[in-house]
């Protein structure tokens, strides 16, 4: 068994248009990053990634996640969690309930684990708050626990920084990207964004998978 | 330094009126109705009265029922159709079947369920060894089950419409994506992190159907049970009987009924709260609902499915009816078609299209005037929609059979039946939807055309009439459609302001119901489709042509 996210040969087009080629091996802790200007095939491949592509998309390619083949499984089974350029927290629930609603069903010692996420994201007591009085930053931090608490096995990064004013944004970077590698995660970083590209350390290409420069 | 404040003027009169034309009929019609049933005797009479609790029964059972059942295929479809082809249909059909008139919807729905209807004619005899219609109860059933379907047929379309327009602000397509890459399925990802959202923009109209719902008149007394019939149908019974002594009864049993919404709704509002904590506690402890898509796909199929195919095929029947020669059971269609309906029916039926099409024209111009003039204000004077939106309201909350008798007295004590009372009646009902209908794309406009326009000098009177109209036609026109369809099928307005004087395609079709002439039935119903169905037509086309040359202006 091969551990991490290996990407075999995955072509997504529309009509006649190539928008995704990709191979890439990613291993448990690396990151890989995929820039490209607005409107290249980012959200596409991220897209064919979660499962979530439109039917008028046609892929075709191989994703394999510790060596369990992800291709054609629903986007609930795969465990690839994904972090959006905003938070999206729950507003009807409380900071606690949205970490809550990704714990997996049953999963004992709910609250503790709840209040154990928040420690490690420096947000220790912050269950009952309401996400609206939150502040950006720390919106990010709690969206970032939540998808890790459901338990993934890689995970996507959309934009995730690209809302953040400039001070917060390196924070939230690398406080992103070191647990994501504590975690042990492969994550692939889609950015429009050079500097995030050479913070995240590891290779960039573009959606077609060539090499870009990371200047 | 800012420019002087706007001057008041003309706008603010229009808002003036607005709200006079929704808020005064229903309250004085209240303050009519309240009155007269707090007399001596009445109550008493009303308790005296043996249907009393059957009557009352069957409302809040049919009332409550539909209302669950409705909302509960509309968020199924929602939950587990969006995005595919059978979704994209429906959506395209929504327009259509919400102007359908209640009482033509009915008609074909008890065309179709009849003994001697389409369903009974497909199965026989073959599979039921029918050779003449058996004698069943299936219209008209004492348990109210064909009312119910009725209103199930015709309240997930206006859920839908509302639904949709409240779906954009709920985030409906991250949330979910969201929540399948956390292992939920999509019917929970759904309920549970779309559904709050979207049940607080849906609870009025939810309301409204469950007011609507309780108290129909038309449509109950097509559909639903006779002995004794809904509280609602025997109110409009006692207050059209020629001899006054049931008008105070009629005022005491529209209070109940009143009564009877208002319990109605409290129990919906503990119903809510109590559904709110189950989908925050299902949430909170992680509940994926792993076998719900397939289970909500196979629901909202068969909800959606019925109830549009049963529409459909009923106002299909309603048209055949009204070309069929010889239909003899249990043939599926007509042995010989002719015109004699249409020629026969006389006079009579194209005065009725007059003036229902002259009440409709009338409403709608009236209305479109006062909801332009109140959006408008609503945008030069910035102001906040906030309270009114209750106001707008008003008249789908409290129901008709509540507070028409007591406006209906108003009219005759004050002498101002007729003509103007009905119209008024109309403005009322059609005002709201008027409003909902154009609100969304007035207040859509792009926000820059106007200080755009006014930097180049032109005047706010300008920027209206050569900007905003003519880019909002379809929508303004649509809204005129809207407040058509609405006062073409309004029954309880015409029929009680009207004090039985004003015969319009609604009031004949319903009062040729009770009778067996299909085939004239059938030519009432059709036309009484029609007409909106040709305001709709026109409201489409129109501006398609005006802006033939425009592409930017395609919708």
């Amino acid at each position: 068994m091969t551990a991490g996210l290996q990407i075999a040969d995955l072509c997504v087009a529309h009509g006649p248009r190539q928008m995704v080629r990709l191979t890439a091996d990613i291993a448990p802790g690396e990151v890989l990053t995929i820039m490209g200007p607005s409107g290249s095939g980012k959200s596409t491949l991220l897209a064919a990634l979660t499962g979530t592509l439109d039917p008028a998309f046609q892929a075709s390619g191989r994703i394999t996640l510790n060596g369990r083949e992800v291709t054609r499984l629903p986007t609930r089974q795969r465990r690839i969690g994904i972090l959006f350029q905003d938070a999206l927290l729950f507003p009807h629930l409380s900071v606690g309930g949205n970490l809550g609603f990704a714990l997996p069903r049953g999963a004992p010692d709910r609250t503790a684990r709840i209040d154990r996420a928040l420690a490690e994201a420096g947000l220790a007591g912050f269950a009952p708050r309401d996400p609206a009085t939150l502040s950006g930053g720390e919106r990010a931090r709690v969206a970032l626990m939540r998808t890790l608490l459901a338990d993934p096995e890689a995970l996507l990064l959309d934009e995730p920084f690209s809302r953040l004013d400039a001070a917060l944004r390196d924070q939230i970077r690398s406080f992103v990207l070191e647990t994501a590698r504590r975690h042990g995660l492969p994550v692939i970083l889609v950015t429009h964004d050079g500097e995030d590209a050479r913070a995240a350390g590891g290779s960039i290409l573009s959606p077609m998978g060539a090499p870009v420069p990371a200047s | 330094m800012t420019p002087a404040a706007p001057r008041p003027g003309p706008l603010r009169l229009v808002l003036g009126l607005t709200i006079a034309a929704l808020a005064v009929p229903v309250l004085a019609g209240l303050w009519g109705t309240v009155t007269p049933a707090l007399k001596p005797g009445a109550l008493a009479a009303l308790w005296d009265w043996p249907g009393l609790f059957p009557a009352a029964r069957l409302s809040l059972v049919t009332g409550i029922g539909s209302t669950v059942v409705a909302l509960a295929i509309t968020l199924l479809i929602l939950a587990g159709l969006r995005g595919t082809r059978a979704y994209a249909a429906l959506i395209r059909l929504l327009s259509p079947l919400l102007s359908v008139p209640h009482a033509a919807a009915a008609l074909g729905l008890a065309f179709l369920i009849t003994p001697s209807g389409w369903i009974a004619r497909a199965l026989s005899p073959w599979a039921t060894g029918w050779d003449t219609p058996p004698d069943l109860l299936l219209v008209n059933d004492p348990a109210g089950l064909a009312l119910t379907f009725g209103l199930i047929a015709k309240e997930v379309p206006f859920l839908m419409l509302m639904a949709l327009a409240a779906l954009p602000q709920t985030d409906a397509a991250r949330r979910i994506t969201l929540a399948e890459t956390l292992g939920y399925s999509r019917a929970m990802g759904f309920a549970l992190t779309v559904l709050p959202a979207l049940y607080r923009q849906l609870r009025l109209p939810v309301y409204a159907v469950l007011a609507y719902a309780m108290t129909t008149v038309d449509m109950a007394q097509i559909l639903g049970p006779t002995l004794p019939p809904t509280l609602s149908v025997q109110i409009t019974l006692w207050m059209t009987d020629p001899d006054l002594s049931g008008r105070p009864l009629a005022a005491a049993g529209a209070l109940l009924q009143l009564a009877l919404v208002i319990a109605a709704l409290g129990f919906w509002r503990g119903a809510e709260v109590a559904a709110r904590r189950t989908l925050r506690h299902l949430a909170e402890q992680g509940h994926r609902g792993a076998g719900l898509d397939r289970l909500a796909v196979a629901l909202a199929t068969l909800g959606a499915g019925t109830t549009t195919a049963a529409l459909l095929a009923g106002l299909a029947g309603l048209a055949l009816w009204s070309l069929a020669g010889l239909w003899p059971f249990p043939d599926i269609l007509p042995e010989a078609y002719s015109l004699q309906t249409w020629t026969r029916a006389g006079p009579g039926v194209w005065q009725a299209t007059a003036a229902t099409a002259g009440l409709g024209l009338a409403t709608a111009l009236i209305a479109l005037a006062l909801v332009l003039g109140c959006l408008e204000a609503e945008q030069r004077f910035a102001l906040r929609a906030g309270r009114t939106r209750l106001i707008l309201w008003l008249p789908l909350l409290v129901p008709q059979i509540a507070f028409l008798p007591g406006l209906h007295a108003l009219a005759l004590a004050t002498g101002t039946g007729g003509w103007a009372a009905t119209l008024a009646a109309h403005l009322t009902f059609s005002l709201p939807y008027a409003f909902l209908s154009l609100a969304p794309a007035f207040r859509a406009l792009d926000p820059r055309l106007a200080p755009l326009a006014a930097s180049l000098g032109a005047s706010p009177d300008r920027i209206f009439w050569t900007l905003r109209l003519p880019l909002l036609a379809r929508p303004v026109l649509t809204a005129a459609a809207v407040a058509f369809a609405v006062s073409v099928g309004q029954y309880l307005p015409t029929l009680l302001m009207g004090g039985g004087r004003i015969e319009t395609l609604t009031t004949e079709a319903v009062a040729l119901s009770s009778g067996g002439n299909r085939r004239l039935i059938g030519a009432h119903a059709l036309l009484q489709m029609a007409l909106p169905a040709l305001a709709f037509a026109l409201a489409t086309g129109l501006p398609a042509l005006a802006f033939r040359r425009r592409r930017g202006m395609a919708p």
